[in-house]
């Protein structure tokens, strides 16, 4: 019924678009009349749809000769249209219900919960494409037992080394580490970037090493809305942060621009980051290598694994195109190769991953090996803001004792949980 | 009638063009007299009535009834205005109340309708909505069944699904479980013909894809086996549904474990336990988002600190600004200055710069470690003038006067060179100092041009929301407050805070707050704009 009416405007225009054209004089309707049968058969099999899809600017250029591809393949013509990457997901959620949304999103997958949580995307099939991917790209956008998102890239942070100012690293521990930065002798021995808003997502392998995940995983390695970050262990981080603020490790003044500046001007050996940053220091010629980051707390340290994908709208117009593109071509090898040609990012495919010979690109893909996906749950949302301003109030000083900051944090995050 | 017995018929009346003979003959209707600027309404209201049109079949198709009714309005408004002889005024009027009603009434209205709705994550959408959205969330493949290659037929219009299972092609319909179709080509494992039934071709899929999406094909006569569905069209799979929905009672039901959810006042389906499903759709809650600002012990810890600083920052912003302003006006107003134009020009230079622009340029400058006040100005020392919460708010007070004082500036110069020439000259024939000149005269005179503009930069300030969020985010954040606010956050950007960036989107709660600070500053306004009347009287 509700499509109907757009249907029926459509025929009273063209009807009406009709009658002028008749009125207008019987020459030109024979002519119509003439042309039309041939017209129809020549562009059905070329051109048999649009389909719109929504793209932010960093992901946009990756994407522009992928769905050209695609149009040239099938026919289909996609409607690339750019969004702001600050808007891009909130857009989503707020259109797709009003019916102005895109068939297509690109993006990450931890919107998945937010989107699942407000309706606006559709669970997609991979079948058995799912086995050929690296398990923790499909399981990142499973949501309640169900896929939702076609992965397509993976990245995580790992440790950056300046191969000029240190050409070997010995450490095994982060304390190690940073003696070993500290005797170089440059300006900072490790830089891992905080700002004045903190910066949780950096400060994550450290915290994992010491057994504190933000929430507990189940068995199959989703997360429950347990907070995880708690108890004995979670003070021990705690301490440990202030205690890396004292050696002056950390530094509220160093956000994401100050710590890439720096390590660009060769002022400290170390960086903790990702391949975001890593492009630029290989494009300035710098000779760098990519390790996992050492353990602080004891146990493995285990960065936040970002995946990228294709979203279908719960309400798209076009589900078979739709899924044409997220579920049949998005997957293939070979355009999951291209895909990390032009982005410089693991591809999510195994076959594709295989093949990726880039020692910097491997040095990642090492790092990230133990690392689990970004929780996608919505209660998620909450926990940002909480945790790299207690974290940053402990490096800072302004938090007297960190392991009472910390454990007010824990309850301030169970109690947005629990009235979410 | 008489008219046309005089109508110019001999030859001692003056020649007149006939289409103005003819229009003041009959009546005087410009719908009667196609004139060419007849023509130009006709074209530009036939313009407005077909966009009204559209925006009237767009809301009927999205089902937005107010939206629709009000395109009803319009068009009936529009269209009486500019052919009725008897709506002068409205002919003016019109344009200007449209615009009123878009911009002004239909924003203010629809803010105070979504503060009483729930309208936030998890209840974006209708309930109609939700529910499509919960059955294809709960609707499963069968674990380990199998990927069927798909060919999707039709018969007499009907759409029906063609595999091959277990080595024979079966066909089936939404009404007609799958079964063995004779005389089927296969090729792979893909059926390519089918005798009775056309097998639909990629352009033809494209076509009718909605149905083909929704259209489900039972496996058996046992509804248990779940049934065949495909979301590309060329693989299918089988699944179950976990949630049924039953239209009649309006409650969703688990089938594996029989747990019955019913539609709650707040918009969800929820269990005898307490469980909800998502996502819900957007009702109305009443007062509730109100009464949460007031009631929420989360919001109360902070909350008068940010109500106090809010004012402090509003008015300081309005004094410090105004004083600069006033100060600069006055001397460059002084005939003695040199080069004024010059000089005026560059003083409202701040002015020109977007101002969240140069509240981040101006955050850069501020960092403790490598911002230019610290690095270069103050040679390396080591000031954190955005991470302490007093020098923090000094920092806030700094760059607004910063980016304020040219408008201030710019005011007080056109309000002196209001003030006659002839009343300062008497002034000083009467032996008044410079200083009793300004005092007692140029003062009170410019306050009554600049007193309401003083009012209006007190309500923006009070909502400078762009400011606070880019130089400072708000921060430095209060320790181990239950929401997280800052020292410099004002009301505002708390209620951003609290209701878009922790985590979950409150679009209802938020309006609410917004009324409610509304409020506040049109009581404020209002009490100052009584008061600025009173300086007229001098």
């Amino acid at each position: 019924m509700r499509r109907s009416i757009p249907a029926l405007a459509a025929v009273l225009g063209l009807a009406m678009t009709l009658t002028a054209c008749s009125s207008g004089g019987s020459g030109d309707t024979d002519a119509d009349a003439t042309t039309e049968p041939t017209t129809a058969e020549s562009t059905a099999p070329a051109l048999t749809g649009t389909l719109t899809m929504w793209v932010d600017e960093t992901r946009i250029d990756v994407m522009k000769p992928i769905v050209q591809e695609f149009q040239d393949e099938t026919g289909v013509k996609v409607d690339l249209v750019q969004k702001a990457s600050g808007d891009i997901r909130t857009d989503f959620v707020s259109q797709v219900p009003t019916g102005q949304g895109p068939d297509v999103i690109i993006g990450a997958h931890d919107w998945t919960g937010e989107f699942v949580n407000n309706g606006v995307v559709a669970p997609i099939q991979l079948g058995d494409v799912a086995d050929q991917f690296s398990p923790s790209a499909v399981q990142a956008f499973t949501y309640d037992g169900q896929v939702y998102g076609s992965p397509y890239a993976i990245e995580n942070i790992a440790l950056v080394r300046n191969n000029e100012l240190v050409p070997e690293t010995k450490a095994t521990t982060f304390d190690e580490l940073i003696a070993e930065g500290k005797a170089a002798g440059t300006k900072y021995s490790v830089l891992l970037q905080q700002g004045d808003q903190g910066d949780a997502y950096h400060m994550y392998p450290l915290q994992t090493s010491f057994d504190a995940p933000i929430f507990t995983q189940d068995e199959t390695g989703s997360y429950t809305t347990e907070l995880g970050l708690g108890g004995e262990n979670g003070d021990a981080f705690a301490e440990y942060l202030a205690k890396l603020a004292d050696e002056k490790v950390l530094d509220p003044a160093i956000g994401g621009d100050q710590a890439k500046a720096a390590f660009e001007k060769g002022e400290s050996p170390y960086i903790i980051t990702g391949p975001w940053y890593t492009t630029a220091f290989s494009e300035a010629g710098m000779d760098i290598s990519v390790l996992p980051v050492p353990s602080a707390g004891g146990s493995e340290a285990k960065p936040f694994v970002g995946v990228q994908g294709a979203f279908i709208s719960a309400k798209s117009e076009n589900p078979v195109l739709a899924n044409e593109f997220v579920v049949n071509f998005l997957t293939t090898e070979k355009v999951q190769t291209e895909l990390y040609e032009a982005g410089g990012r693991l591809p999510a495919l195994k076959a594709a991953a295989a093949k990726v010979d880039d020692p910097i690109l491997a040095g990642f893909n090492e790092a990230g090996a133990t690392g689990a996906p970004m929780p996608s749950i919505p209660e998620m949302g909450a926990m940002w803001q909480f945790w790299g301003t207690t974290e940053v109030q402990i490096i800072g000083g302004q938090a007297k004792d960190p392991v009472a900051a910390w454990n007010t944090m824990v309850d301030n995050m169970q109690d947005a949980v629990d009235k979410a | 009638m008489s008219q046309q017995t005089i109508a110019p018929d001999g030859e001692q009346a003056p020649p007149q063009p006939p289409p103005r003979a003819r229009g003041r003959a009959g009546d005087s209707s410009p719908a009667r007299s196609f004139s060419r600027g007849f023509l130009v309404k006709l074209a530009l209201v036939a313009i407005v009535n077909a966009l009204a049109l559209y925006g009237l079949l767009t809301a009927i198709s999205v089902q937005q009834w107010a939206l629709a009714a009000s395109m009803v309005v319009a068009i009936v408004a529009v269209n009486w205005a500019y052919f009725s002889r008897r709506a002068l005024a409205a002919k003016y009027l019109l344009p200007g109340l449209a615009f009123l009603f878009v911009y002004v009434i239909f924003t203010a209205c629809y803010t105070a309708y979504v503060a009483f709705t729930n309208y936030g994550d998890g209840h974006n959408s209708t309930k109609q909505d939700a529910i499509e959205a919960i059955l294809a969330q709960n609707e499963q493949r069968v674990e380990g069944s199998q990927a069927y290659p798909l060919a999707v037929v039709s018969q007499d219009g009907e759409l029906g699904f063609a595999v091959v299972r277990d080595g024979q092609a079966e066909v089936g319909t939404a009404e007609q479980p799958l079964e063995p179709a004779d005389g089927a080509t296969v090729e792979g494992d893909r059926v390519t013909a089918l005798p009775g039934w056309d097998v639909l071709d990629f352009a033809a899929v494209a076509g009718q894809q909605d149905a083909i999406v929704a259209l489900r094909v039972p496996v058996s006569d046992e509804a248990a086996d779940g049934s065949l569905r495909t979301q590309d069209a060329s693989t299918a799979y089988v699944y179950e549904s976990v949630l049924e929905y039953d239209a009649a009672a309006d409650t969703m039901t688990d089938t594996s474990t029989g747990v019955v959810y019913t539609p709650d006042d707040h918009g969800s389906f929820r269990a005898d336990d307490g469980t909800a499903l998502t996502p819900g759709w957007k009702v109305t809650v009443g007062f509730e988002n109100f009464t949460r600002a007031f009631t929420d012990e989360r919001l109360r810890g902070p909350f008068v600190e940010v109500f106090l600083w809010t004012f402090a920052f509003a008015l300081l912003s309005v004094l410090t600004t105004f004083v600069l302003g006033l100060f600069l006006a006055v001397v460059f107003n002084d005939p003695r200055v040199r080069g004024r134009k010059v000089l005026r020009s560059l003083l409202i230079l701040p002015y020109a710069f977007p101002a969240f622009l140069s509240a981040l340029v101006w955050k850069g400058m501020l960092n403790e470690s490598s911002g230019f006040v610290n690095e270069v100005l103050l040679r390396g020392a080591d000031v954190g003038w955005l991470t302490d919460p007093w020098l923090a708010k000094g920092s806030i007070i700094a760059v607004n006067l910063w980016l304020g004082f040219p408008y201030m500036f710019l005011v007080c110069t056109g309000a002196l060179q209001s003030i006659p020439g002839d009343v300062l000259e008497s002034a000083r024939m009467d032996g008044a100092s410079a200083w009793r000149v300004q005092r007692s005269i140029v003062l009170p005179l410019l306050m009554v041009s600049v007193a309401p503009l003083l009012v209006a930069s007190f309500a923006f300030n009070f909502n400078n929301f762009a400011l606070i969020y880019m130089l400072t985010g708000g921060g430095p954040n209060f320790v181990g407050t239950p929401v997280v606010v800052g020292h410099t956050d004002i009301l505002i950007s708390m209620v951003y805070s609290v209701a878009f960036e922790s985590g979950l989107k409150q679009y209802g709660f938020a309006s609410a707050l917004s009324i409610l600070i509304f409020i506040v500053v049109g009581a404020i306004s209002w009490w100052g704009f009584r008061r600025t009347r009173r300086l007229e009287e001098l």
